[in-house]
């Protein structure tokens, strides 16, 4: 009872989206890579791998599809209230110092911690001289992160999630709920800034304050991981902020010299 | 036996369970011997808090060192490693652990499925699942996967368990190597 797609034959489909579309994830983690793409593979029913590699190598619309489902896009507002309740207390303090704060969501998938992020930054009254720069190597998140539209069914849950990370206000006060969707205010959204980038293939594009990259490189093997970081740590201006997933770690990689870590988030300080 | 060629870096041990089954849990550490070299991953269902005090509980009951995995962490010898709140723990063939925060998976994130599938397929015949107590049917897949890459598959007598549904469903589905009983359970994790 051996997966349909196993490792060889994932290796094809990882040569043909680099050499046919550019997508490198040749250096993803594999056994997360290999349960996505068989389950892509059971979900689009292809009777054999030989047609499921054809149709990924003839059909261009369908490689979107294989990149928006073997990546992972789940993500909620204000995840790990705690680590937003840090953010508020110990690092938007920092970034108020500076004439205008540059923030870069990287992996940002369908914008919820963008949001977050500019609700923080709203309610420290730093929003007007701060700039979100979200990005995502999938264009189509990035499309749905723009709208600032989010399923009215997830409120409940977000709101939950603002409220334990020390938010004061009504957290319907922040859209505008029509059906079973609601808007983001567009206040929020016009100090964003989305962009397609590959952490994997692209360089570094701006100097940053703060850097959030969360549970992206759990999807990542070691070395990739340890390339990303040197990306970050280009990105990153001296004082800056690095803040990651709550199971991720700066402590394996070299650059971790230059870092302290703040508290027991897991948010780092660039201090060389 | 075959496995018994296999020396203990090439075996684990996981171990899934969901309601009822914290204190079969415990009753196990509380009885593992202390020269135990296999380690031991725990897959327990919980409540989605990041907190560490789980493992802390569970490190008071035995001499082993008890620890949440980390993403990209080596598996070694004499560890019990414990799934961490709100992420599946996954198995990479070169043996270490990568995390995933991907859809939840029979209503669960960490899925008992999801390490016990990725086990089968970095350890092989040197897999021992055990699956414990527990009120829906995650883990019953994964042990039909384990088995079918030759590894040993155990289920808690559900008579003993709390909530009987998830072993049940496993002795339901396939053949079973051991039914045993809480006070069992430790003793073949002993022998292996």
């Amino acid at each position: 009872m051996d997966t349909p797609v196993g490792e060889q034959e994932i290796k094809y489909l990882l040569n043909d989206m680099l050499e046919l579309y550019g997508y490198d994830f040749t250096d993803y983690a594999k056994a997360s890579l290999k349960r996505r793409i068989n389950r892509l593979f059971t979900l689009d029913r292809f009777p054999s791998f030989a047609e499921f590699r054809y149709r990924l190598r003839n059909d261009a619309d369908y490689a979107k599809r294989f990149v928006e489902q073997i990546t992972v896009n789940v993500t909620e507002m204000f995840r790990d209230p705690v680590f937003y309740q840090n953010l508020r207390e110990h690092v938007l303090p920092v970034l108020a110092t500076y004439p205008f704060i540059r923030i870069w969501h990287a992996g940002c998938s369908t914008g919820e911690e963008v949001f977050s992020m500019a609700i923080l930054l709203k309610e420290a009254n730093l929003l007007h001289k701060s700039l979100l720069y979200a990005t995502d190597l999938n264009p189509q998140v990035l499309q749905k992160a723009s709208t600032g539209i989010f399923p009215m069914s997830h409120m409940k849950q977000y709101s939950e999630n603002y409220i334990a990370s020390g938010g004061k206000e009504d957290f319907s006060r922040y859209y505008t709920a029509s059906y079973n969707m609601v808007k983001f205010d567009e206040e929020l959204s016009s100090r964003m800034v989305f962009s397609t980038h590959n952490l994997v293939s692209e360089s570094s594009f701006n100097q940053f304050q703060l850097i959030m990259c969360r549970n992206v490189l759990i999807y990542f093997e070691k070395e990739l991981q340890g390339r990303v970081f040197a990306l970050f740590d280009d990105s990153l201006e001296n004082l800056g902020f690095l803040a990651l997933g709550s199971k991720e770690t700066l402590k394996l990689s070299p650059i971790i010299s230059k870092y302290r870590q703040e508290g027991k988030e897991k948010i780092w300080r660039k201090i060389h | 036996m075959a496995q018994n060629s296999l020396n203990s870096t090439q075996k684990i041990i996981v171990i899934g369970g969901s309601a009822g089954s914290l204190h079969v849990i415990l009753y196990i550490l509380a009885h593992l011997r202390a020269d135990l070299t296999i380690p031991i991953v725990i897959i327990l269902h919980r409540k989605n808090d990041s907190d560490s005090s789980l493992s802390q509980l569970m490190g008071l009951r035995t001499n082993l060192p008890v620890k949440e995995a980390d993403d990209k962490e080596a598996i070694l010898p004499g560890n019990v490693y414990l799934a961490p709140a709100d992420y599946h723990l996954l198995i990479e063939t070169d043996k270490n652990f990568s995390l995933d925060d991907s859809e939840k998976i029979n209503f669960s994130r960490p899925s008992i499925d999801v390490t016990f599938q990725t086990a089968a397929e970095a350890y092989g015949e040197g897999v021992t699942a055990i699956l414990l107590s527990g009120a829906n049917s995650d883990g019953v897949e994964g042990l039909a996967i384990i088995k079918s890459l030759k590894g040993t598959i155990t289920v808690q007598d559900p008579k003993t368990a709390q909530v009987p549904y998830m072993p049940q469903q496993a002795i339901d589905a396939m053949p079973i190597d051991q039914i045993l009983t809480v006070e069992q359970l430790p003793v073949f994790i002993n022998n292996l």
